[in-house]
């Protein structure tokens, strides 16, 4: 059979059926919008302080937009048994999870582009190394993605999903460097900042934008694409041991 | 003779302390119409799961056309169309576009499945439809457009939990018809209904599940054998009848077996034919009008209720839970 057929299809319907609903886009461009607005007068840095918050609002952009939608489609789906049909189907789980999460990586690299072209309206990000910005935005949201989905099985109602997220995301916007770097947190909370995946795809967003960062990229880049693997296989194996027990 | 396309071997499967389904062994012949008939919780949709791949079994084995795929049904699920016991499709797609999905899943070409699916719309009778949201579908239309996607792959075993429970009776009528149908192109078809009429008017060869135990399983023809010279009459009452007017009844006819059935009838069976006069006359004499008196065929439900102890009222009233 060829994989790539269902894989496709189910990235389009995903996509017909809810990514693309104008709630979803009006979010996904005034989610980014409102956190820039507020980190932007917040900081009273001026014109100029755009370019430091860039990283941290792409990122927080990302993780909200992909965790939010995942988590709920799936669990929505698996609620209303629609899910059941995809199990029923002679694809892999691997290729199931693959094309459930492609949807949600998309739309968490378009949540990217939003602040980024808000902040071209105001300042030259001439500078920004954008094969690196592409590179740390599909990581993220790769991540992400998997976040959301490993919440997604781990609960069984809607509500639960989200609440379950809000327990993974709000801590990760102060722990993860987005706004607050690293090494300014007190030293307790600094093994819990290292062990998020975000706190990664956050200093290579700020390596590509302003040239600076905690670690070298290829490190960045090696640690999320690990997290990736982890979080995919183990999410994996819990729809296998939850849904197909 | 040709090797069982569907073979179960001691299946069993227990949530926490529940054993639901326990040691179920039975074999399904290719173009056979298995029917698989028990009560709400006997354990037809776990037994469904473990057969499809959303299960599975604790101990026993499992093959499907000659692929053993105990633990793993993957291996096999290209082969098999499942309808589930609810709808669902995607309430957001049209009906076609649901259609079209089903198709890609089992890796169809995109004019492919185009056209399978504008073809089943119209066999199902949904071709104005199709074009319309499934969320917006009646229930019947819901459970035609379920069976069209079980099917939009053309798979040589069809699984059927329960696919007339909660519709009217005309969309049953055709959804029995388009099953029917089905069977009579090739397809194996395991059904699973609390509906015993249905079970006998479709299919083939029939297991009895009760308490998560395949209790006896043979062909329609085998089932009925020992009732068929059996005489059965129903009478209906203005009243229902005491445990006394029983006793009394059973004293007064010793060779007959009464049972009382819904509201005010009482069933009445006999090994031979059997006179319905002095019947009439006796249960009248004790202040019980004989309103109707009805002589009928020995059913599968009689055969059911003789093996399980699970009355045909007890099972639609669970099927309505």
């Amino acid at each position: 059979m060829k994989t790539w057929i269902p894989l496709f299809a189910i990235l389009s319907k995903d996509m017909k059926a809810y990514y693309l609903k104008p709630p979803n886009i009006s979010w996904g461009l005034i989610f980014p919008f409102a956190w820039t607005g507020m980190f932007f007068i917040r900081s009273g840095g001026g014109i100029g302080g755009i370019m430091e918050l860039l990283p941290g609002v792409t990122a927080l952009s990302i993780l909200f937009g992909t965790t939010s939608m995942l988590a709920v489609t799936v669990t929505f789906e698996k609620k209303s048994r629609s899910f059941d049909r995809l199990l029923l189907s002679p694809i892999t789980l691997e290729t199931l999870m693959l094309a459930k999460t492609s949807g949600a990586i998309l739309f968490g690299v378009a949540n990217a582009v939003v602040p980024v072209l808000m902040a071209m309206l105001f300042i030259d990000v001439s500078g920004v190394s954008w094969p690196l910005f592409a590179a740390a935005a599909i990581l993220i949201a790769v991540v992400s993605a998997f976040l959301g989905l490993f919440v997604a099985v781990a609960v069984s109602e809607v509500f639960e999903a989200q609440t379950f997220s809000n327990f993974i995301r709000f801590p990760m916007v102060f722990l993860c460097g987005l706004f607050f770097p690293v090494q300014s947190l007190p030293v307790f909370l600094r093994p819990l900042a290292y062990a998020l995946p975000v706190t990664y795809g956050a200093d290579l967003l700020r390596r590509a934008i302003l040239g600076t960062g905690m670690m070298n990229q290829w490190m960045n880049i090696s640690i999320l694409t690990g997290y990736c693997t982890v979080l995919f296989f183990l999410t994996v194996k819990n729809v296998r041991r939850r849904w197909i027990s | 003779m040709n090797e069982p396309i569907v073979l179960a071997t001691s299946l069993q499967k227990r949530f926490g302390n529940i054993t639901a389904v326990q040691d179920a062994s039975f074999s399904i012949e290719p173009g056979e119409f298995f029917g698989f008939l028990g009560p709400n919780g006997a354990g037809k949709t776990t037994t469904i799961n473990m057969l499809t791949g959303l299960a599975r079994p604790d101990s026993g084995r499992l093959s499907i056309a000659g692929i053993e795929c105990t633990g793993n049904v993957k291996a096999a699920q290209h082969l098999i169309g499942v309808v589930p016991d609810e709808s669902n499709l995607y309430p957001e797609l049209t009906g076609l576009d649901n259609l079209a999905f089903c198709g890609a899943l089992y890796g169809m070409g995109r004019t492919a499945r185009k056209e399978r699916a504008a073809l089943l719309l119209e066999s199902v009778g949904l071709a104005e439809a199709g074009r319309r949201k499934f969320g917006g579908y009646s229930r019947g239309m819901k459970r035609k457009l379920t069976i069209a996607a079980g099917i939009i792959h053309e798979p040589p075993i069809l699984f059927l939990d329960e696919p007339t429970t909660g519709i009217d009776v005309e969309s049953a009528r055709h959804i029995r018809k388009l099953i029917s149908d089905l069977h009579a192109t090739g397809t194996t078809v395991f059904l699973t209904t609390h509906y015993i009429e249905e079970a006998e008017r479709l299919c083939s060869r029939v297991a009895f599940i009760v308490n998560g135990r395949v209790v006896r399983q043979d062909s329609l023809e085998n089932l009925l054998a020992p009732v068929k010279g059996v005489s059965i009459l129903s009478l209906c009452s203005t009243r229902s009848l005491e445990e006394a007017d029983l006793a009394a009844l059973s004293r007064s006819f010793p060779r007959y077996v009464f049972n009382p059935e819904k509201g005010n009838a009482l069933s009445v069976q006999s090994e031979e034919a059997f006179p319905i006069s002095p019947l009439v006359a006796f249960l009248e004499e004790r202040g019980f009008p004989v309103l109707e008196a009805v002589r009928r065929r020995p059913s599968l439900e009689d055969v059911f209720v003789s093996v399980t102890g699970i009355g045909s009222e007890q099972m639609k009233k669970e099927g309505k839970k």
